[in-house]
């Protein structure tokens, strides 16, 4: 099939309805904006749903209302905005309902700036919201990815009844790329028998809920989802490599989303600067995370270290060090607050880090 | 006429707002207790019924059921 | 002998757990009956508060979702959007309703969503222990108001009924209560009229009942009934507020 120009946003909303999202509830945040307004348009064309909400929180709360009645259901928003919708995604993660959520995410704290950020780490693999509960987090490195992993996100959030969050930035928002609309495999999911769509003739009646009042009761409502996380570890990690098979890499940059792409060039730079043959581990899952991938990597004879390459103060590295483990000394580069690290300083980092001194 | 006013005497709470809803006021708390600890309400005097279920509308536990002829 | 009054089929047959003398009950009740006598059990979604009304879904028999406080018009936006053959409605406490969730319900009448909203005004926040609502009356006391609500401290209570009155997508708001039975019997009326106009498709529909919370007010089921009949329908006053 041909390849397509598209933009970022609009390709992910694009994808969403190719995916057969019933429904968009959205607000305007940057730099995510033409997510909703693409949908705005295309939605009503497709005999969807499009509503702008009054808030972040009303349109969580939409796409939980839309998912309860078994609808596919998908929000967007960016990092103060997804802030604002962890209430409902808690919800939606304990009464087990099946959502998409994406994250351009930007600098911050607070108010921060529109210029992308991977400052969204935590709150994105750790559940963000309130209670044990994790969200599924993708973290595409191109628009083609996006587009994707959009379409997988509600194969994946119907399985295992649980929200998926779409971590992007406003980098992979923002730019345009060649994409090619792939045909997608039919995949079998389990009925949404659960649904509140009016009982229709059913003997009781089903109550969407994530209130367990009874203390053992709600403990055991948390094992089954904790159940649900491990599946997941064991049947959808994903990630990538380069460099690392047949090549023996002194060093790996362990990097997610935009940063990888920096880190893809920073591979080449140390090879021709300084003669350093590096690798890269991409993880594409970010929760669930590849632990055992990552450290079967850096426990080769012949890294010297492990550098986690993100736009925040040092988010993923928490993660990159309990897979390496031990393995190798783990090292971290970072530019934070919407700047984005250069190749250059990537690659002359990693390169004083093989040769010792530099800092941690 | 003839009217049967029937309590579900265990869900009853003892809230007393059918005895003051009752127009020929002939419901009243029992002395004993129900399986909840509530005095529950009966009625007094059934053939004075006149079968009207203003009880049954206002009990919030559906504890009262109202037949008549 | 013939059945004058049985329970309606719109309930499960599970008890209630509210307080003795509570106004829960008689609403549920009224709902239910609504829905078998329009014959929209089989096929309605409920949308719970979080306050005491959490388990409205043990409790009517149709489907039901239970939101984040304050977030019942949301959900049931996403769901009417979705599905807009199915009656929807929310029932929601006052400080559901008129507190955290003031933005979801005002958006939600202003967009004119399909629902129907039941409103339930105590004046307190009932699950929670008596704690003061917006709805809490000039002088009524509160767990959070231990001198009574004032005026200079805390503002005048909302009107929600008049409030939502002024946007355009509300086809109707009625104010009632079930402090006795003739004014039950207009509560009915009032609930049944709201459902009939979503089905007819006319837009948002709201009921505010007035309604008794004997534990909280620490008053005997009687004295409450006269709070609501006396002060509370003075500041708060029954009727039709908006009719399209």
């Amino acid at each position: 099939m041909a390849k397509e120009l598209w933009k970022g946003n609009e390709a992910i909303a694009e994808a969403a309805i190719r995916a057969g999202c019933d429904c968009f509830f959205g607000y305007p945040i940057t730099p995510q904006n033409e997510i909703p307004e693409y949908m705005s348009l295309h939605m009503p064309q497709h005999g969807k749903v499009f509503v702008q909400a009054e808030s972040e929180v009303a349109a969580i709360n939409m796409v939980y209302g839309a998912a309860a009645a078994g609808k596919r259901a998908m929000t967007s928003s960016s990092s103060p905005g997804i802030s604002l919708k962890q209430e409902g995604i808690s919800y939606i993660a304990g009464a087990e309902l099946p959502a998409v959520i994406i994250n351009m995410s930007r600098g911050g704290p607070g108010l921060g700036t529109i210029q992308a950020s991977q400052a969204d780490y935590f709150q994105s693999t750790r559940g963000g919201g309130n209670g044990d509960y994790r969200t599924m987090v993708l973290a595409p490195q191109s628009i083609q990815e996006a587009v994707d992993l959009v379409q997988d996100a509600f194969d994946l959030a119907d399985k295992y009844r649980n929200p998926v969050l779409i971590l992007a930035d406003g980098m992979i928002g923002q730019m345009m790329e060649p994409i090619e609309w792939k045909q997608r495999p039919s995949v079998e999911l389990p009925p949404k028998d659960w649904a509140a769509t009016g009982r229709h003739g059913r003997e009781k009646n089903n109550f969407v809920t994530s209130l367990r009042i009874d203390a053992p009761d709600c403990e055991l409502h948390n094992v089954h989802i904790q159940s649900k996380y491990d599946r997941m570890a064991e049947e959808e990690l994903r990630y990538e490599t380069i460099g690392c098979d047949g090549q023996e890499p002194e060093i790996i940059l362990a990097s997610y989303g935009t940063t990888a792409r920096i880190c893809w060039s920073a591979i080449n730079r140390l090879e021709r600067k300084y003669g350093i043959k590096a690798g890269l581990f991409r993880p594409i899952t970010l929760f669930p995370f590849p632990y055992d991938q990552l450290h079967q990597i850096a426990s080769r004879p012949g890294v010297k270290a492990v550098i986690s390459v993100e736009m925040s103060q040092g988010q993923m590295v928490d993660d990159v060090k309990l897979a390496v483990n031990g393995a190798a000394p783990v090292h971290f580069f970072g530019r934070a607050g919407g700047s984005i690290p250069t190749v250059d300083e990537v690659a002359d980092f990693a390169a004083s880090v093989v040769k010792g001194g530099a800092g941690k | 006429m003839a009217a049967k006013v029937i309590f579900d005497r265990d869900r009853c709470k003892g809230c007393e707002l059918c005895v003051d809803a009752c127009p020929v006021h002939i419901l009243a708390l029992e002395e004993s207790t129900n399986r909840k600890g509530y005095h529950p309400a009966g009625c007094t005097d059934t053939s004075k019924c006149i079968g009207c279920a203003s009880c049954a509308r206002i009990c919030p536990d559906s504890v009262i059921s109202v037949y008549r002829d | 002998m013939k059945p004058v009054y049985v329970k309606s089929k719109g309930l499960q047959d599970t008890e209630l757990h509210y307080c003795p003398g509570c106004s829960h009950g008689i609403v549920h009740k009224l709902i239910a009956e609504t829905l078998e006598e329009l014959n929209i059990i089989d096929t309605s979604v409920l949308i719970c508060p979080v306050g005491c009304g959490v388990f409205a879904g043990n409790y009517l028999a149709c489907d039901a979702v239970e939101a984040a406080h304050g977030r019942a018009p949301a959900v049931a936006t996403g769901i009417k959007r979705t599905c807009p053959d199915q009656p929807v409605f929310t029932y929601q406490g006052d400080g559901d309703l008129a507190s955290i969730g003031i933005a979801e319900i005002v958006h939600a009448a202003m967009r004119g969503e399909k629902f129907t909203t039941i409103f339930i005004n105590n004046g307190i926040y009932g699950m929670t222990g008596g704690q003061m609502a917006p709805t809490t009356l000039i002088g009524q006391k509160a767990t959070t108001a231990p001198l009574g609500r004032q005026k200079e401290l805390h503002g005048e209570p909302i009107r929600m009924c008049e409030m939502l009155s002024s946007l355009g997508g509300l086809v109707y708001a009625e104010r009632v209560c079930v402090a006795d039975v003739p004014h039950i019997i207009k509560a009915k009326r009032a609930i049944k009229k709201a459902f009939t106009k979503q089905l007819n498709n006319e837009g948002f529909t709201f009921v505010e009942v007035l309604a008794a919370c004997p534990t909280n007010w620490a008053m005997t089921t009687r004295k409450a009934n006269e709070w609501v009949l006396g002060p509370m329908a003075e500041y708060y006053p029954l009727g039709v507020i908006k009719e399209v």
